[in-house]
């Protein structure tokens, strides 16, 4: 049944987000919050992997931890969406449970 | 004659002292924790050197608008350490590149080191502290 990931710590200093993707069923939405963030932006050195990663999952992220942490929507991956708060909420609703990654 | 706590000049030994910030500013304590320890050492009039390495580079992101996590947004501070001599800011090269970042990106004026530098510093400091 298609569920909600949801990533909170940086790609660059915990393996949080590969074990995610390597545990969510193809379908299964990915929401990065919190220095999750930091996943969905071109030109890293993690980008080839969550690009990749579209192909089997809808990916969001949360706009108001991109704007805190200074970083650009315009940089934003093409193919993740941002949402809001109130996008967070659609999400939780929409999908059948949450698994929040620590 | 005047009394000890009159003099202006603290006589204590100036040390090297290096801060090395290698966590993001707001998913964690760390960052804000060690700017104040900064100001703290700064204010002791101590020789001080900040690094920015891994995703401590994160920290001196320009325009970082916290208003809608409801969270202080401390990144202005940085641009104050100027004021309390504390001038040498290092950001390394490699932890740079690896989140797609430039120079253009950061509040602050930085030198950039490659890691074999940032070595050599480490190794002329008196007291390291990591956060």
């Amino acid at each position: 049944m298609p569920m909600l990931h949801t990533v909170n710590k940086s790609p660059f200093e915990r393996r949080t987000l590969d074990t995610a993707l390597r545990h969510a069923v193809k379908g299964s939405a990915i929401l990065l919050i919190e220095d999750g963030v930091y996943a969905a932006f071109d030109g890293t050195v993690v980008a080839d992997k969550v690009k990749a990663a579209l192909s089997d999952h809808k990916i969001y992220v949360l706009g108001p931890d991109v704007a805190a942490r200074g970083m650009s929507e315009h940089h934003v991956i093409d193919g993740i969406d941002v949402v809001d708060y109130g996008g967070f909420v659609d999400l939780v609703t929409e999908y059948d449970k949450v698994q929040s990654w620590l | 004659m005047a009394e000890p706590w009159e003099d202006d000049e603290l006589d204590g030994p100036v040390r090297k002292f290096m801060y090395v910030n290698r966590r993001a500013p707001y998913g964690t304590i760390y960052a804000l924790e060690s700017l104040e320890v900064v100001l703290i050492a700064a204010a002791f009039e101590q020789d001080v050197s900040l690094v920015f390495m891994d995703d401590g580079v994160y920290q001196i992101k320009k325009e970082q608008n916290t208003d809608a996590i409801g969270v202080k947004n401390f990144s202005p501070t940085y641009r104050a350490l100027e004021g309390y001599d504390v001038e040498k800011l290092y950001v390394e090269k490699e932890s740079l590149e690896s989140r797609g970042l430039t120079t253009d990106d950061l509040i602050v004026p930085v030198q950039v080191v490659e890691k074999d530098q940032l070595a050599e510093l480490m190794e002329e400091q008196e007291v390291i502290l990591s956060f």
